[in-house]
């Protein structure tokens, strides 16, 4: 059987199945714009985490919370449901494809046997849609990727009851309930304040601008504190956490520009144009980051390309995003 | 970014293009597919250098009779020993002794089974380990 399902790309998983699902029962809404109303920017560095002996550094707010807030602030119900036993799991999924219901799954990437090798770590929140099956494979709308794929059905069960942190424990949802006509505009301005408020006011070193300029200030002494290649894996790992995890670019840079273009549209207001192409810019300034920092990683780096220069990097995001967050929260307070 | 400055550097995408946000022409924002970007190519082979050569040296280890298969195993699906434990539902400790040559070979075939199956392998395919220096990534 399959569901009629229309499967467009994106940028991250967890956005891109919310928009998948809503556009399905007639809520058209682009990924940015769930991203955006779901407080998805973030940043935080959490040296005592560690993630593969390295410590972790997040672009985006912890795993499930866009979906959550995208849900509760649009008034859309989902139904959750978890098990315990993974056969009944798949019976429950197989029974909601019948119903003509696609169901979101959680999943552990790494069993995932369509994922390219490279791609494949124990990562337990990998969110898709399930909307199909045939012949003993499921058929996917995995947002990552550009066409929709198989998973055979043993790989599928497995990646539903991966185990290691964050398990899913087989968790699928499905949207039970769609406004006609959502409050768009009150959600925008909820998710843009949630965003400002953590990456100005969030207490603490680790969080937000200031999580920033702590990594900078970690970056500086990384040379003198430890190996050149054990400092050179710190440098790739938060590459690799502001590129390769679905970010659409610059650590979820340019996907909140995009979002406050939207906004900008949606609320008829001229300065938030302008505050989105200053967060290109800003995004701009991480790929800079990033691109300096790889040449380092791979010992190309010109004399100019230090740890140094990248603190400097660093604290001028920490400095543009500040004022960016605090103009931004000023304009939703205006109004 | 700019959409004509999407970057298209092949590599860990393996032809598979990913949306990377960027402004047209026009000053709108549009998904454009991108093959990929070099520095991310760079930092992802730099975390699997480290992997290839903790399934290397697992190898090695196992072929002088220093440690099991299970741990050659272990490092081959990125897995710690917690990891593996929770999968085969053993406590850790007895995970973390089955790394030892001498008590993986008396191990009973149904713990043996709960292994290979975890890794979808034989019970002959999971006892042995390659001859010769694997990069997992050329395996593809």
């Amino acid at each position: 059987m399959e569901i009629p399902f229309n499967h467009r790309q994106s940028a991250h998983c967890e956005t891109g199945v919310l928009a998948n699902l809503l556009g399905h029962y007639g809520l058209t809404i682009s990924e940015s714009m769930v991203f955006g109303i779901g407080s998805g920017l973030f940043f935080g560095y959490f040296p005592f985490i560690r993630i593969n002996r390295l410590p972790l550094t997040a672009f985006r707010v912890r795993t499930g919370g866009i979906m959550k807030r995208a849900v509760k602030r649009l008034g859309v119900s989902l139904a959750w449901e978890k098990f315990r036993s993974p056969e009944k799991a798949m019976a429950v999924l197989d029974q909601k494809l019948v119903d003509a219901v696609p169901v979101g799954c959680r999943t552990g990437a790494y069993w995932l046997s369509y994922f390219p090798r490279r791609y494949r770590f124990h990562f337990n929140m990998h969110n898709l849609v399930v909307f199909g099956k045939q012949n003993g494979s499921y058929l996917i709308s995995d947002p990552v990727f550009p066409e929709p794929v198989r998973c055979p059905h043993d790989d599928l069960m497995k990646a539903r009851f991966a185990r290691g942190p964050m398990q899913p424990k087989g968790r699928m949802y499905y949207v039970t309930h769609v406004p006609l006509q959502p409050n768009l505009s009150g959600a925008v301005r909820q998710g843009i304040k949630e965003v400002c408020r953590t990456m100005l006011k969030a207490p603490g070193p680790f969080l937000g601008v200031k999580g920033i300029r702590y990594l900078a200030k970690n970056v500086e002494t990384w040379p003198q504190k430890m190996e050149a290649r054990e400092a050179a894996l710190r440098l790739g790992q938060v590459i690799r956490m502001q590129e390769e995890i679905g970010t659409g670019g610059g650590g979820f840079r340019f996907i909140y520009a995009a979002f406050l273009q939207e906004a900008a549209g949606l609320l008829n207001d001229d300065h938030l144009q302008r505050l989105s192409d200053r967060m290109t810019e800003v995004g701009d300034l991480w790929r800079e980051f990033a691109l300096i920092g790889s040449r380092i990683c791979k010992q190309r780096a010109d004399e100019t390309e230090t740890y140094t220069a990248l603190a400097a990097i660093l604290r001028q995001c920490a400095d543009t995003e500040t004022r960016l967050y605090q103009d931004l929260l000023a304009r939703m307070d205006q109004e | 970014m700019r959409e004509r400055d999407v970057p298209q550097d092949e590599g860990l995408n393996q032809g598979l293009p990913e949306i990377t946000y960027a402004v047209d022409e026009n000053g709108r924002y549009v998904g454009v597919p991108s093959l990929g970007w070099e520095p991310k190519n760079i930092a992802n082979a730099q975390a699997w250098e480290v992997i290839s050569e903790d399934i290397n040296t697992q190898a090695r280890l196992g072929r002088d009779g220093k440690r099991s298969p299970l741990a050659y195993h272990l490092a081959r699906h990125l897995m710690t020993v917690g990891l593996v434990a929770s999968y085969v539902r053993l406590p850790r400790w007895r995970v973390k002794r089955h790394l030892k040559p001498s008590v993986f070979n008396r191990l009973k075939p149904e713990i043996m089974q709960r292994y290979a199956d975890l890794f979808g392998l034989t019970l002959a395919e999971f006892k042995q380990i390659p001859a010769a220096e694997v990069n997992l990534l050329d395996q593809e």
